[in-house]
């Protein structure tokens, strides 16, 4: 059923539903306003989005929206969609039905050549990192620079150092992605996708495979970059102590539709899917398996703002 | 029974279509990404390099046992009949105009066209080319036209060198180790090419066979299945497409060309 559900159940077509206007030539629609009913401006907008993947419907009237300057996170079971979404909103993959708005304009309808236009205020960071194995990390992280600004060489070197640092890798210019483990070629991939400041940045599965200082780094990196630039993070993530911490809003993928709220409603959620996910991420992710240690006091979960 | 059969080879005959056609695509945004800017003149130089140094080893040693052999082969029956001096118009004939420009090919396609398909193939599969998409870089651009390209430049160049060596693996066996006199070894060369005939032949069959090895390389891998399948797929499926295309391509130039 297309409609954005809420935590308790309910659909509410206004939660992430653009209002849309014919532009009186009979052509395609446009949307004039794209705002939900908490006030928030929707960015990134999914329209009532079908889409198949092997005979099983991934999206079926998916409709969502992201706030703009706001982090959204979004969770789900493996194969609920999250990766095919964040594909969606870049251009990567194309809906069977449905619209996907990216500041009021549907990149549905556009050329290859046309959403390279879209893509210069996306950036995305791929599970895998998606680094050019022929070049170097610093050569990978130059690679926007050096492509689509007039900078300096000395100030693309400034700037890209700059970024690695940010991400805990001051050390790595010269090596080759091959030379890294996962975890710090997904940190250099977000150097890469966050070095021109985009307007919006979407983030597939940042924390996984990192180590505690190394999710917080991150964390600090994303939420940084959004409080100072203001830039719209979509995120999609599995760890849900950074989630609690980071998300403005929450999705939940499940059964090709979405269920859209607050990090707190989605806490208090009847909905069985969301409890037994976010239940069994929380044992993992929380329970110790042996005694806890004499004064070592480990929180059900982390407080939200803690970062 | 029919319905279902007669249905196979229509889907059959319409996916063949469809591939010629995102073949005939991805040829015609190769040759606009080659003349519209940016020019990435570093990118086509390392590519060059790559692609020709990648093939440089085989070529030559393939060259001169190639030489050598029909060097022997020709001196056996050019010997019944007392005509041993004309082995250099023999070998000059085979190896410029026929032998050259396919033996290159097909090395070529083995050696460099194959890893560069199975190169490309893993930028899809890793997600390297989604990444440059995302940061408005076409891939088409900035990956598979330099590498398609390369394979035109390196084509004619390999086959020059390929003809050159094989000329001296067969001077080499002729007449140090089977007495051929040399002088009568390069007259006959000499006399037997001509240049617009032999020469200029072999140079434009090994530059069709660099389009054709370029173009099949770059759609395999940029068409090919995110999976290790698909990249291995690529890689096959260029030495075997790229291979046939050289034998019949080279058929219709001889014969075009006329004998």
């Amino acid at each position: 059923m297309p409609g954005v559900r809420l935590p308790d159940g309910r659909f509410r077509a206004a939660g992430g539903r653009a209002n849309f206007t014919d532009d009186g030539g009979g052509g395609a629609k446009v949307a004039i306003s794209m705002s939900s009913a908490e006030g928030d401006e929707f960015r990134v907008l999914l329209d009532d989005v079908r889409f198949q993947q092997g005979g099983h419907a991934v999206f079926d009237g998916l409709s969502c929206g992201f706030p703009r300057g706001k982090i959204t996170v979004v969770l789900g079971a493996s194969g609920a969609g999250k990766s095919t979404l964040l594909r969606m909103i870049g251009g990567l993959t194309r809906p069977d039905s449905g619209r996907v708005l990216i500041a009021g304009q549907d990149i549905t309808e556009l050329s290859e050549t046309e959403l390279f236009s879209v893509r210069d205020r996306l950036g995305m960071l791929f599970q895998g990192g998606a680094l050019l194995d022929s070049l170097t990390i610093f050569e990978n992280v130059a690679l926007p620079l050096r492509e689509h600004t007039r900078l300096s060489d000395p100030d693309i070197a400034d700037e890209v150092r700059r970024r690695l640092e940010a991400v805990g890798l001051p050390d790595v210019d010269d090596l080759l992605p091959g030379q890294l483990s996962g975890g710090m070629k997904r940190r250099a991939a977000l150097a890469r996708a966050v070095v021109t400041d985009p307007e919006i940045v979407l983030v597939d599965e940042p924390f996984s495979g990192l180590d505690p200082v190394n999710v917080r780094r991150i964390e600090n990196v994303l939420v940084d970059l959004n409080r100072r630039l203001g830039i719209t993070l979509i995120v999609t993530s599995h760890h849900i102590a950074s989630t609690l911490r980071m998300a403005y809003r929450m999705l939940f993928l499940a059964d090709g539709s979405a269920i859209y709220g607050l990090p707190d409603d989605l806490l208090k959620s009847s909905d069985l899917r969301v409890t037994e996910f976010l239940s069994a991420e929380t044992q993992e992710t929380w329970q110790p398996k042996s005694p806890t240690p004499p004064g070592l006091r480990l929180a059900s979960r982390a407080p939200r703002g803690a970062a | 029974m029919k319905a279902p059969a007669i249905e196979s080879v229509g889907a059959r005959s319409t996916l063949a279509v469809m591939k010629l056609g995102t073949f005939a695509v991805l040829g015609g945004r190769i040759v606009r990404a080659a003349v519209m800017r940016p020019y990435r003149v570093r990118r086509q130089l390392d590519e060059i390099f790559d692609a020709g140094v990648r093939s440089l080893v085989i070529v030559c040693l393939s060259g001169a046992t190639v030489g050598a052999s029909l060097s022997l082969l020709g001196y056996g029956t050019l010997s019944r009949f007392g005509a041993e001096g004309f082995l250099g118009a023999l070998v000059g004939h085979a190896l410029v105009r026929e032998l050259g420009p396919v033996l290159t090919g097909l090395l070529v396609t083995g050696r460099a066209a194959s890893a560069m398909a199975a190169e490309i193939a893993s930028m899809v599969q890793t997600e390297q080319l989604d990444g440059l998409r995302m940061m408005s870089i076409d891939p088409i651009d900035y990956v598979v036209t330099p590498k398609a390209l390369a394979m035109i430049f390196v084509m004619p160049l390999l086959y020059a060198l390929f003809v050159a060596v094989a000329l001296y693996g067969a001077f080499a066996v002729g007449v140090d180790l089977l007495g051929v006199d040399g002088g009568q070894f390069l007259t006959s060369l000499e006399n037997a090419l001509d240049f617009g005939d032999h020469v200029l032949q072999g140079l434009v069959k090994s530059l069709v066979f660099g389009v054709l090895v370029g173009l099949v390389a770059a759609y395999r891998g940029y068409t090919s299945e995110p999976t290790s399948v698909g990249v291995s797929a690529a890689t096959t499926g260029t030495v075997v497409t790229a291979s046939v295309c050289i034998l019949i391509f080279n058929y219709i130039i001889t014969a075009l060309w006329g004998v």
